[in-house]
């Protein structure tokens, strides 16, 4: 017993405390320099002079906002935490969820975001005032560090969230389909040029987090599975044609990236999953 | 491209000239009402109770901001989706209100209410919450302080950017800007 004990590695609970409470703040001030990236490349090849225009303003938004320490968005979002958690760690001096649920609340009020959490979802509806609670989601993998990743969630985009259960003999062009009505249908409400999460397989559940997880990735890293990563370039071609443009006026910018993942699934189904990101497409990590 | 600088509370003879798709920077009050702050107006004006502010010629901001840090105005203040507000917007228009801001399309009843009331939809940059409270000089709230981010609040803005969306005469620009950037696929 002693012997296994002894290879744990031991994380404080105020540390994980710490980390989410860092990364809530700085996901909401900082854009990632992938996304900024890709902002600036559309600000070229944008055809749409009022595009442009609003492609320019995104740009300009980051600097003031990592300048001044502004959320980039007022929406704040719901705080959804991913936690990587290693076999071999062990959590002292608190409860793990209410570490991570802590962080989230003085990361929101020492930052001064927003809070967008209401209570009870369908009749008191009371703002909860410190943006708890976090959706977590927490996954045991091999090694003693627990990954942290944060990525405040704006409702705007949120909302457009989709599940399909196709048939099997849908296929590639029943993905296709599902995701470009997705996205047409979405129009002006999830903030484009978007980043627009897939998840492919699994069960329903399954796949709509492997969409959300999707949006990790960075905007400039193909799936490296080479089939996978041709129905995302065709997916973005295609989403592009739609002619949305940014903030929904017309254009050529619809989508900075589509990040598909892909996993088996039973022989009856064919899950597809949509999770749409704004082009405020905030995520932070931290590694303990 | 060249913004029309506009100047708040928006009379007839500007209203006219604003056209789906003209750029302009807007200065003067506007006043953020959102979700819940629309729904306590509308049963206000369905109880015949007295408003906190008078609406007739306001320009109305769909936005809740995120806190101000001290000795600061605001915190980040873009538009939220103006869709959610679409079922006020005819009665809201019926006593008054000039124009709103916001982001996203609007339902065909609430822009048939724009031609008939004479009322105007800008559109801004959503996610440029930073960008836009560089442009709010004074922010007061002046009611519902209960409802957070949701008070209505007066805002004093200096070339504030936004796009006509919907004019008077029924252009929408969602519909035009789309249709010309579509390419057909089978």
């Amino acid at each position: 017993m002693a012997l296994i004990a002894a290879k744990l590695r031991e994380i404080k609970a105020r540390d994980i405390t710490e980390t989410v409470a860092r990364l809530c703040q700085s996901a909401n001030f900082e854009l990632n320099e992938d996304v900024l990236a890709a902002l600036k490349q559309a600000q070229q090849n944008e055809q749409s002079p009022l595009g442009k225009e609003i492609l320019h303003q995104l740009v300009e938004n980051a600097r003031v906002a990592e300048a001044k320490n502004l959320p980039l968005c007022q929406d704040c979002g719901t705080a959804v935490i991913f936690l990587e958690v290693g076999q071999d760690t062990h959590v002292v001096g608190g409860g793990f969820e209410a570490a991570v649920t802590e962080g989230v609340s003085q990361g929101y009020t020492q930052g001064y975001l927003r809070k967008s959490m209401v209570s009870q979802p369908f009749s008191e509806r009371k703002n909860t005032k410190d943006n708890t609670p976090p959706v977590i989601h927490t996954e045991i993998v091999s090694g003693d560090h627990i990954r942290v990743i944060c990525l405040p969630k704006g409702a705007g985009s949120e909302n457009m969230s989709r599940l399909v259960m196709l048939r099997p003999g849908d296929g590639q062009e029943g993905i296709i389909d599902s995701v470009l009505r997705a996205v047409d249908e979405a129009g002006a409400s999830p903030c484009p040029p978007l980043i627009v999460g897939v998840g492919i397989g699994a069960t329903s559940e399954g796949a709509m987090l492997l969409a959300k997880k999707a949006l990790w990735r960075p905007v400039d890293q193909p799936n490296p599975d080479p089939e996978i990563a041709a129905l995302e370039e065709e997916l973005l071609s295609r989403i592009n044609d739609l002619g949305i443009g940014p903030m929904g006026i017309g254009g050529t910018t619809t989508a900075l990236a589509v990040h598909a993942e892909a996993r088996p699934t039973h022989i009856a189904s064919l899950p597809v999953a949509i999770n749409l990101q704004c082009h405020c497409a905030r995520h932070k990590e931290a590694r303990l | 491209m060249e913004a029309v600088h506009i100047t708040t509370p928006l009379d007839r003879k500007i209203i006219k000239e604003l056209t789906a798709g003209t750029s302009v920077l807007i200065s003067g009050i506007i006043y953020t009402v959102r979700d819940a702050a629309h729904k306590r107006l509308i049963e206000a004006l369905k109880r015949k109770e007295e408003l906190p502010f008078i609406l007739k010629g306001q320009t109305i901001y769909y936005a809740g901001p995120s806190p101000a840090r001290p000795g600061r105005t605001i915190g980040s203040a873009g538009p939220t989706t103006s869709g959610r507000m679409d079922v006020y917007t005819p009665r809201m228009l019926s006593v008054g209100v000039k124009a709103m801001i916001g982001k996203g399309s609007r339902s065909m009843e609430a822009r048939e209410a724009m031609q008939k009331y004479k009322a105007v939809y800008f559109v801004a940059t959503g996610g440029a919450g930073a960008l836009l409270a560089q442009t709010i000089k004074k922010a007061t709230v002046v009611a519902y302080e209960d409802l957070g981010p949701e008070a209505i609040r007066m805002l004093t803005v200096d070339n504030f950017p936004a796009i006509v969306a919907n004019d008077i005469y029924g252009n929408d620009l969602f519909e035009q800007g789309r249709a010309q950037y579509r390419k057909e696929k089978g």
